[in-house]
């Protein structure tokens, strides 16, 4: 699995950075940086919980 | 029983206005992206989300009961259609649009994954339909509509909304500024 922010929709509200602080940094303007390709199965869920959040449905959990 | 179920559907009613208008606080609140209220962004985005749900339970609980409350004598048809009761009709009607309402907005949201997230927002916006319609319904149909503790948590509720959109229509709700300190030493720690 893997993240993809959808940038068209992404408004750097910033709450997958918080709930998955360790896949997701922001950069200074508050936008998501995914910092590895992969998901690991261990934080499946949490990313989920991530993607289920995000206000603006920016970001997805891909089948590589 | 007959009074039981009276008392239960003023209660839950009053109960489902106190955190409605929490939600729509919550809600006004959370649009600007920063911490606001104390509480990190997911989390007020959760209680948002949680406190609605939970509104929507006492709902069904004051529906339910005032339902089968043989003194309020509603019928099934004036839980869903709106300004169609006996008894005034108006004020009566209000409360079936509200819950209308709620149910519109909380099933989009629920199902918003799979509308998209401009269907969503579109009736989204009707919450700021449906909390007002609450708050008139609720100051006018009751026996204690004219009571001075309904009137006082009516008027605390208006209070807090008002509050948070007085909050965001400020220019102190950029929240870019907020922002920018806050990520700046970790950036200088990956330099």
């Amino acid at each position: 699995m893997r993240l993809h922010v959808d940038w068209t929709a992404c408004d750097g509200r910033g709450l997958c950075a918080e709930l998955l602080p360790e896949l997701i940094t922001e950069d200074e303007w508050g936008y998501p940086v995914v910092r590895t390709d992969e998901v690991s199965p261990r934080l499946e869920k949490a990313a989920g919980r991530a993607v289920d959040r995000c206000p603006a449905l920016a970001l997805h959990l891909l089948r590589r | 029983m007959t009074d039981a179920l009276w008392y239960f559907g003023r209660g839950t009613g009053l109960v489902a206005l106190v955190l409605l208008s929490v939600v729509v606080a919550l809600g006004v609140g959370a649009r600007s992206g920063r911490t606001a209220f104390g509480l990190p962004r997911f989390a007020v985005n959760l209680v948002h989300r949680n406190a609605a749900l939970l509104a929507v339970v006492f709902l069904l609980g004051h529906v339910v009961s005032l339902y089968f409350d043989p003194y309020a004598q509603l019928r099934l048809v004036d839980l869903v259609v709106p300004f169609a009761g006996e008894y005034r009709p108006f004020w009566l009607g209000l409360g079936t649009l509200g819950l209308d309402l709620l149910l519109a907005v909380v099933v989009t949201s629920l199902l918003r994954h799979r509308i998209g997230a401009r269907a969503w927002r579109a009736v989204h916006w009707l919450a700021y339909l449906c909390w007002p319609v609450a708050l008139l319904h609720g100051w006018q149909t009751g026996t204690d509509g004219t009571t001075w503790w309904l009137r006082t948590v009516a008027v605390l509720c208006a209070a807090l909304v008002a509050a948070a959109v007085a909050w965001r229509l400020s220019p102190g709700f950029e929240r870019f500024p907020d922002r920018v300190p806050r990520k700046r030493p970790v950036l200088e720690e990956a330099r």
